[in-house]
């Protein structure tokens, strides 16, 4: 089933996790991937939604001679998902299931992904292997400043140290104070955390009156939200560390997809588990390697919730180009942009329509608003504007304060992150003819 | 015996407070007093004028949202601790004051606190059975000619 490496095979190399995986020779690849593709066809077929445009189509396991005949396959989006929830892309028995974490959903309601044991440990091993391409070792000390939850970058990345045989630290999202005095009590080699998350903590260590280059943490693992080369080199030089980006989303598995090596010239792609393509968002057709195109996954091995060819809104540039590191899988870019309005705020995924839904439920109709993004220091900052009604007006300042703070509240219910809403007057937020601009986003996050 | 008090919404940027007063007073409409409650969001307005409908229609016409309230003002006794017995009563009677402020008349030197309670009919009740002097809006605006 899941290529496992052996005790002996780590010891041999200890600079690429899974080398047999991650070295296979294109048209080896190329054949698992195929058989892979055919199999996976198979099973979800027990996924009413695929069923039945297999169906319609007539494609089963036989349409699939090619890797190419992966395009005859149905796309499957972030509103299948919903529309089938909770869990109704399982495609094994319910008892089968052995985990299940969730994506933040566009109005509120998370997008549930399911695990059997089997997912679990390949989670485990893809994690495993970006962080070993990006320093890890056995005898390392890393600390998980992720969020453990429904969110997939905590457990996500527990595991694959746990896998690597380094000691984890679980000390989740927040309290930077005590996020560095653990890590100086127990030495932590490696930090895992969003980028910006990363800053935050240098600034706490010099607010601490401690240099944040003299903290034991030497490798640096980011992701969960996108960054630029700039502000890893402000990492890198600030914290003394080795900074490498890895990418995944929950919908396919979690962070795991994709990773970098010491080549640091773009994320590997776990291929023999993913199938990737990069297309043009408008006309679905693949974009020339190293144009910029929306990344397309195929789960080639998931068992409990298999995606076919689902749209994941990044946008991203592959590369084919061999790497200095001497594995021969695909590498992707990082992530430059989305195809839909998402945002991504100190790691959480946040969709202005969830901003809408909170506004429709404090004010029964949706106002006027916008979303100010912006990242003063170190930690981006959401300021979400109102236009005030009439009806919610009140010449008393402790109901308009109430106000402003049930609105923030739902948004904190809804969206997960902490809003400053700001009341404005009518009429003061520009309109647009046509789609409304609902995002003003001032960080600077493309290079 | 109540006032009707009108309150704007304002943003909170440099400026903001300077243009409805001057819609107003483009108008010629007189304003008695105003007063301003603000945080570093927002502010509120609050304007005791001439001509209350008139002056809530020029401001809703110019994109302002405007409330109408009902105050009421008392005048405070010219005599050492005129204020602190007008505060007494209210506080004996338990009457609920969502905010005061208070101003002078220009004529007389006279100071008039001006109170948003919860329920003010109750409290003109009771500030008259006090024997405190709650002017109306005709006396009032006497003052402002
Ligand atoms: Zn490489």
């Amino acid at each position: 089933m899941l290529a496992q490496p052996h005790q002996t095979h780590r010891q041999q190399d200890p600079l690429i996790w899974d080398r047999e995986a991650e070295t296979r020779p294109r048209e080896a690849l190329e054949a698992l991937q195929l058989e892979r593709l055919r199999d996976l066809v198979a099973r979800v077929a027990q996924v009413p939604f695929y069923r039945d445009h297999f169906a319609r189509q007539a494609i089963g396991p036989h349409s699939i001679r090619s890797l190419a005949d992966l395009r005859r396959l149905p796309f499957t989006t972030k509103d299948d998902l919903r529309a089938q929830h909770p869990l109704g892309f399982l495609a094994v028995p319910r008892g089968q299931v052995a985990r299940i974490h969730g994506s933040s959903g566009t109005t509120g309601r998370p997008t549930f992904v399911a695990y059997t044991k089997g997912d679990l440990a390949l989670w485990s091993n893809l994690c495993a292997r970006f962080l070993v391409a990006g320093g890890l070792r056995p005898e390392h000390t890393a600390q998980v400043a992720f969020g453990y939850g429904l969110f997939t970058g905590g457990f996500g990345l527990h595991y694959g140290i746990e896998r690597v045989g380094a000691a984890v630290i679980p000390v989740s999202a927040g309290n930077t104070r005590r996020q560095i005095e653990i890590m100086r009590d127990l030495g932590s080699d490696a930090l895992i955390c969003t980028p910006s998350y990363a800053l935050t903590i240098a600034d706490g260590a010099r607010e601490l009156g401690l240099d944040p280059r003299a903290l034991p943490i030497r490798y640096g693992f980011f992701g969960g939200e996108p960054w630029t080369e700039d502000m890893r080199r402000e990492i890198e030089d600030q914290l003394d560390i080795v900074a490498t980006n890895n990418y995944g989303l929950s919908e396919v598995i979690g962070p795991g997809v994709s990773g970098e090596c010491p080549a640091r010239a773009g994320m590997h792609i776990q291929e023999d588990h993913f199938l990737v393509e990069c297309l043009d968002p408008e006309t679905l057709e693949p974009v020339p390697d190293g144009e910029p195109g929306e990344l397309v996954i195929t789960t080639l091995t998931r068992e409990a919730m298999p995606m076919v060819r689902y749209r994941t809104r990044d946008i991203a540039r592959l590369d084919r180009a061999p790497c200095a590191c001497g594995r021969r899988t695909l590498r992707m870019s990082r992530v430059t942009g989305r195809t839909d309005d998402m945002l991504i705020i100190r790691g959480v995924n946040v969709f202005p329509s969830q901003i809408e839904e909170a506004l429709l439920r404090v004010e029964g109709t949706t106002p006027h608003y916008l979303i100010e993004v912006a990242r003063p220091g170190t930690l981006d900052e959401v300021h979400v504007k109102v236009e005030i009604r009439p009806e919610l007006f009140s010449d008393r300042m402790d109901r308009m304060q109430a106000l402003c703070e049930r609105i923030s509240r739902e948004i904190q219910t809804v969206a997960g992150i902490r809003a400053h809403v700001d009341l404005v007057e009518p009429q003061h937020i520009e309109r647009f003819v046509g789609k409304a601009k609902r995002v003003h986003d001032r960080r600077n996050l493309t290079d | 015996m109540k006032l009707q008090q009108l309150s704007v919404f304002l943003e909170n940027r440099p400026g903001r407070l300077g243009a409805p007063l001057e819609a107003i007073a483009a108008a010629g409409i007189n304003i008695l007093t105003l007063s301003l409650a603000d945080t570093a969001q927002f502010g509120i307005l609050r304007l005791i004028v001439r001509e209350w409908d008139k002056a809530k229609a020029i401001l809703e016409q110019a994109g302002w949202i405007v409330n109408l309230t009902e105050v009421v003002a008392v005048e405070v006794p010219d005599r050492p601790g005129g204020l602190a017995g007008v505060l007494d009563v209210i506080e004996g009677a338990e009457l609920n004051i969502e905010y005061v402020y208070a101003f002078s008349l220009r004529r007389d030197d006279k100071a008039v606190l001006i109170f948003r309670f919860e329920h003010p009919d109750q409290a003109i009740q009771v500030l008259l059975g006090q024997g405190l002097h709650v002017i109306d809006g005709d006396e009032l605006m006497g003052y402002v000619g």
